[in-house]
């Protein structure tokens, strides 16, 4: 742990604060109706057009059931568009390599991971898909799942902000508006800049070289830089090429690397602005913004600290460990940033990495996996961190709102039974996700044909497997061949359940509270900012969000830590 | 006569309680409570093991006493509950005791009566009751007045006026006729009475989850789930690793880890919470009252009676120029005598300051009083060759044929603005000067206004005075706002619009007029002495007839939440410690290397998995008595009661059991249990 990382924590934190409050207001003005966003002058007339060719009433609401109905539509749509481009994709143009069309299993693998944001990737994107397929079928995905995920989040602050009304706003307006005014003006910009730090985007063929060493080197390129903006600030996270963002093609710079870090969280960070705007309390969106950081810079200390400090043992093998634990990574990121990356890459769901996780100290590597099954709502991915985070909110309101003794009440909307019971089930849904999967792959010896470790180490990999899955991460622990059915299926079947059976809950909840009357605030009111309401927020994260997954880490990297301290054992 | 506190260590409340908590045992009354019931199943599957090891030939001793301490998990929450509904079953005997059969005298149409039994009343039937009888049922006066003991009900032994028409007339079954006869027509038939009712609802009977404690039992439910999901994986998760949890471990585990403490105590705070209103002898129709009660955030309150005592007294005499207050004093007195109006005899008293001793009617055996007659609108005296009169300033102008000093109209002037009401005395034409009549404010009540803002609750006066009246005192009284020259629709109006705008009100009430008010506001108090029309209205009956009592009704409602946010935070907060008391104790068997994260240097994973299971069984008693006498109440803002209480709860939440569990490691070590 040196200077020079601390002062790179400090200028991230300072950059991602000040970009918040400008990217929070034009989010505001792109989702709600009757605002005019920056640029509304030259994409206006393309999205009344847009409108117009699709039939789509601009100016009608839905209510929740309508709002995530269309939502369902359109994911399904989608996700099968993706399927038959993979599974078709020898007949389809922009293929010089001539790749085969994916396995049934691999294609449902890749569609659903695309469709719920996760990004998984069993399959090694330069070896595997064409141009067409990653550029149609999956970069498109890139910018929906992003674009759902923030019309969601919309959905459910409308539920808080609006008071005794029905409806959430129009999905197919959410969805157009912020991709037409946030996702691609942003990242035409962005992917400009990625090609200036030397990321490639063309449609060339591979290049076959001999290296200076005299072997033989097929160089992957093809239209990345497009691919990686998207990736990034979508926290979508499935990478152009299969060593992600470790690849001097997706990651060329520490200039390049700060700039994805930041373009991570960035929304994330932004709608709690934007949830401050809309209920009118700035400093509640203030509060959680805190939350998220304290949550996040524990987390980013712990694991810097833990690559840092490796155990002496790597020393007697023979690696230099005077750095820190440089094992799986790249040594232009160093230890801070490859533990930074890990940090913010599961803080939100982005899933993108520039460093093995899988090599990573036990503890360092718990630090990911921990950030996973707290739920994503560290910023989180873009709107699923900020409805996971609420959820939260209205299950702390709910506990110690009754100890101020009153019903509790979240911005002067009661808490009762129905909103309780929803969120609660949106938790349920995760938990029951992971630990069922997991236990599952833990006893079966078809999931563990893919294991390339034993020992605690193994059993990490599973539970990081499903934990990515279900969080909609789509980072690997790797060291996992995941490309067999049974892992391709049962994966599948995880980023379904924590995407979609995730979101109905917390819709119903949207739902439930936009009906309600909002009671004006007092001194009797649960403050909802302030020290005492992040602390609040934070306790609750920890303890009913994340100690549900402390036996299942205890069996995994916290006994791997303890034979690597005290028997001098490594997996 | 205050109702007899009953101590939460009585003995005759304890022991059936025992009883009592045994017999909820049975899985049918158990699976309302879904966290005991896991723990009741918990407690089944590790009893079975006994069996098992039993069997194999291996020693069960340590499996024995972990299930005996799960058994007592359960046994621990059902004598919780017990003792709560001990404490309801305790007065709800005494109410039955009042019930006793009695015969009534049922009238015919043509007044003709007849002897029939009290259970036989229908609805409609008028019934005549003497002195020294008992009311067979409830009912309105009809016709006659009496006087009433009404102890039965309200545990107040000084007799009552009951009278037909107005606001006295509604009368209770089970109270005692003391004099003169009533004759009364029954409003309630047998079993559904007042009395009736009150039983039921002390016995919790009758008693419904409030939507609050459906909300919070959702969550815990919620909370269970997830813990047995974590317990269920855990034993596949293991098995990766080759370790094999018993199930006499999971279960261990899996109960510490359910939030039992607040499962446990959740029935008991609820109940507690109806028996604490019952002890300020507030009656609520039901839970949800209470709750309400804590929710309300504007308080409308009568003026006459809750916030000013009954009646405005004289507090000064202002003499017009060339008089001495004595003289003053004197004529006001004398003016006073036969006047028995609770204003006429506050002027006897207050002359009396002035060392005029007060004289008797009969000490003036010439006197000739001139009562107030709506003509004149002055009363007074002529004795002694004097006439004496007091009125009105306009009154007594006019009986003094325009001769007022300007001096004393400038007095009725300021003493009008001030909220006040001005009286004049006059001898013959001569003016004397002025008494000023007031309101006067309850001792002790802006004090408490100012608590209610602290907390974040409106005041509003109701009052029937002139805006100009109605304001001053509202000044004085230091409430937030007063509606005046108020007929019972502007009430309903106020509550509305109150509602209408998020607010949540409560109220007192006593007259028929009040119904509709009573029935639209979320808290509605109605008096016992009030009409029927008023007591079927409300959510709350006061048997003191006390308006002022709404305040700590509100206290009541705040406590009985807070009680249970505490135990819920308390309880969760909880697992923390106790995850690092089992899981290094579930590992350390098969991974010797993880002794480091024992923290607490239990003694041995048997000890540890024991010493948590026995932490999480007594703090259920422990929390008894919290749980039945609720967290001490504080008048302070949202923002510093969560602080406090996030600190004592959620904070010692976390940090005593670490220290508990060591202390019962110790212990059972020390005794050689594990």
């Amino acid at each position: 742990m040196n200077l020079l990382g601390w002062l790179q924590l400090i200028l991230f934190l300072g950059v991602l604060f000040l970009i918040t409050k400008p990217l929070g207001i034009h989010l505001y003005k792109v989702l709600t109706p009757g605002e005019k966003p920056f640029l509304g002058a030259v994409f206006g007339p393309i999205e009344r057009l847009f409108y117009r060719l699709l039939g789509i009433e601009a100016k009608s609401e839905q209510g929740w059931l309508a709002y995530t109905g269309s939502m369902l539509v359109f994911s399904l749509v989608t996700c099968l568009f993706t399927y038959a481009v993979l599974r078709l994709q020898y007949y389809l143009p922009l293929n010089p390599q001539k790749f085969a069309g994916l396995a049934p299993h691999l294609a449902f693998n890749t569609a659903m991971s695309f469709t719920t944001n996760t990004n998984w990737q069993s399959y090694a994107g330069e070896s595997t898909c064409s141009y067409f397929s990653q550029m149609v079928g999956l970069a498109s995905h890139n910018f929906w799942s992003a674009a759902v995920g923030i019309a969601m989040a919309a959905a459910l602050v409308r539920g808080i902000a609006r008071a005794t009304s029905k409806t959430l706003g129009n999905f197919w307006v959410d969805l157009t508006r912020v991709t037409l005014y946030v996702l691609l003006p942003i990242c035409v910009v962005y992917a400009l800049f990625l090609v200036f730090q030397g990321i490639p985007q063309n449609f060339q063929g591979y290049t076959a070289v001999t290296g200076p060493d005299g072997f033989a080197q097929t160089i992957a390129q093809g239209p990345i830089a497009s691919q990686i903006a998207i990736k990034m600030l979508g926290t979508n996270g499935g990478g152009f090429l299969n060593a992600n963002a470790a690849h001097p093609f997706e990651n060329p710079t520490p200039l390049a690397n700060f700039i994805q870090m930041i373009s991570i969280f960035s929304i994330g960070s932004a709608l709690t602005y934007y949830l401050g705007k809309m209920v009118k309390n700035q400093k509640h969106g203030w509060s959680v913004w805190s939350a998220m950081v304290i949550l996040f810079v524990a987390g980013a200390l712990v694991c810097w600290w833990a690559e840092s400090h490796p155990s002496h043992l790597f020393g007697e093998m023979g690696i230099r460990a005077a750095d820190g634990n440089m094992e799986g990574k790249e040594v232009r990121f160093g230890v801070f940033n490859s533990a930074l990356f890990a940090t913010i890459t599961t803080d939100a769901s982005c899933g993108a990495v520039n460093s093995m996780h899988d090599s990573f100290t036990p503890l360092g590597g718990l630090v990911p996996l921990f950030n996973i099954e707290l739920g994503e709502m560290i910023f989180g991915g873009v709107g699923a961190g900020l409805y996971a985070i609420l959820i939260f909110v209205v299950i702390s309101v709910f506990i110690a709102g009754l100890m101020v003794g009153r019903t509790p009440e979240y911005l002067g909307k009661k808490i009762e039974a129905y909103d309780v019971k929803m969120a609660v089930l949106y938790t349920l849904v995760g938990a029951f996700t992971i630990l069922g999967f997991t236990a599952w792959g833990a006893v079966s010896q078809t999931a563990q044909a893919g294991l390339n470790n034993g020992g605690p180490h193994g059993l990490t990999e599973i539970l990081y497997a499903f934990s990515s899955g279900t969080g909609n991460n789509g980072s690997a622990f790797a060291g996992l061949t995941a490309n067999a059915p049974w892992w391709d299926v049962a994966l599948g079947i995880a980023m379904f359940l924590g995407r979609f059976w995730m979101i109905i809950p917390m819709m119903a909840l949207a739902g439930n509270l936009v009906g309600k009357k909002i009671a004006p605030t007092s001194v009797g009111s649960f403050p909802v900012s302030g020290a005492t309401f992040t602390l609040l927020l934070v306790g609750t994260i920890v303890i009913v969000g994340g100690l549900t997954f402390l036996p299942a880490l205890a069996l995994g990297p916290i006994v791997e830590h303890f034979i690597m301290t005290g028997s001098a054992k490594l997996y | 006569m205050k109702r007899k506190e009953n101590s939460i260590f009585d003995g005759k409340i304890l022991l059936p309680a025992l009883w009592d908590a045994v017999k909820k045992l049975n899985p049918k009354h158990l699976v309302r409570n879904p966290v005991i019931f896991v723990t009741e199943v918990g407690a089944l599957l590790t009893t079975l093991q006994i069996f098992r090891h039993h069997v194999a030939g291996e020693s069960a001793g340590y499996v024995i006493q972990i299930s005996l301490w799960l058994w007592g998990t359960v046994i621990f929450a059902n004598f919780a509950e017990a003792v709560a509904e001990g404490r309801g079953k305790a007065q709800a005997k005494t109410l039955r005791n009042a019930r006793t059969k009695t015969n009534a005298t049922r009238l015919d149409r043509n007044g003709i009566p007849t002897t029939v039994s009290a259970e036989e009343l229908k609805k409609g039937d008028v019934v005549l009751v003497t002195a020294n009888e008992v009311i067979p049922a409830d009912g309105e006066i009809v016709e006659g007045a009496a006087t009433v003991n009404e102890s039965a009900i309200t545990g107040e032994s000084a007799p009552v006026i009951r009278e037909a028409g107005g606001d006295r007339s509604a009368v209770t079954g089970g109270t005692t006729v003391l004099s003169d006869w009533l004759k009364v027509r029954v409003t309630a038939g047998a079993g559904e009475s007042f009395l009736d009712r009150m039983i039921s609802l002390v016995e919790g009977a009758q008693r419904r989850k409030t939507p609050n404690e459906i909300a919070l039992s959702i969550l815990l439910s919620g909370m269970t789930l997830i813990f047995m999901a974590v317990i269920l994986s855990l034993r596949p998760l293991g098995l990766y690793g080759g370790l094999f949890f018993s199930i006499t471990v999971l279960v261990s585990l899996c109960v510490c880890l359910i939030p039992t403490t607040i499962g446990g105590l959740l029935s008991a705070i609820g109940i507690a919470g109806m028996d604490r209103m019952l002890q300020k002898n507030v009656l609520a129709m039901s839970g949800r009252a209470i709750e309400a009660a804590g929710d309300v955030d504007v308080l409308l309150l009568d003026k006459t009676g809750t916030i000013t005592l009954g009646n405005r007294q004289a507090t000064e005499f202002l003499p017009a120029p060339g008089v001495t207050p004595l003289e003053l004093a004197d004529a006001a007195q004398l003016a006073s005598l036969a006047d028995e109006t609770p204003e006429g005899r506050s002027i006897v008293v207050l002359a009396k300051e002035f060392g005029i001793r007060a004289r008797e009617i009969h000490e003036l055996p010439n006197a000739k009083f001139v009562p107030f007659t709506a003509q004149t609108r002055v009363s007074g005296v002529d004795w002694d060759g004097r006439s004496i009169r007091k009125g009105a300033s306009d009154s007594i102008i006019k009986f003094s044929k325009g001769n007022c000093p300007p001096e004393v109209l400038a007095d009725v002037e300021r003493i009008s603005r001030a909220g006040g009401t001005p009286l004049l005395v006059a001898d013959e034409i001569r003016v004397l000067g002025t008494i000023q009549l007031k309101d006067i404010v309850k001792g002790g009540l802006p004090d408490r206004f100012k608590r209610f803002r602290a907390m974040g609750i409106r005041t509003i006066m109701i009052t029937g005075d002139n805006p100009l009246t109605a304001a001053a005192i509202a000044k004085e009284a230091g409430v937030d706002g007063f509606l005046a020259q108020a007929s019972p629709e502007d009430k309903l109006a106020l509550i509305r619009k109150e509602q209408a705008a998020g607010h949540l009100v409560a109220m007192t009430g006593d007259g028929t007029n009040d119904a509709p008010a009573l029935a639209q506001a979320d808290v509605g108090v109605a008096m016992n002495t009030g009409t029927q029309a008023a007591k079927e209205a409300g959510n709350l009956v006061d048997l003191d007839s006390n308006p002022t009592k709404l305040i700590e009704i509100v206290e009541i409602g705040k406590q009985l939440l807070m009680t249970r946010g505490v135990l819920t935070t308390f309880s969760i907060a909880n697992d923390v410690s106790k995850y690092f008391a089992i899981i290094p104790a579930l590992l350390l068997g098969a991974y010797p290397e993880i002794a480091p994260l024992n923290i607490m240097h239990l003694g041995s994973p048997q000890s540890a998995i024991l010493s948590a299971v026995i932490f999480n069984a007594i703090i259920i008693v422990l929390l008894i008595p919290l749980a039945l006498r609720g967290v001490q109440f504080r008048p302070l803002g949202a923002g510093a009661i969560l602080r406090r209480n996030l600190l004592i709860y959620g904070l010692g939440g976390v940090v005593s059991p670490f220290v508990g569990i060591k202390l019962i490691d110790v212990t059972i070590r020390f005794l050689g249990w594990a």
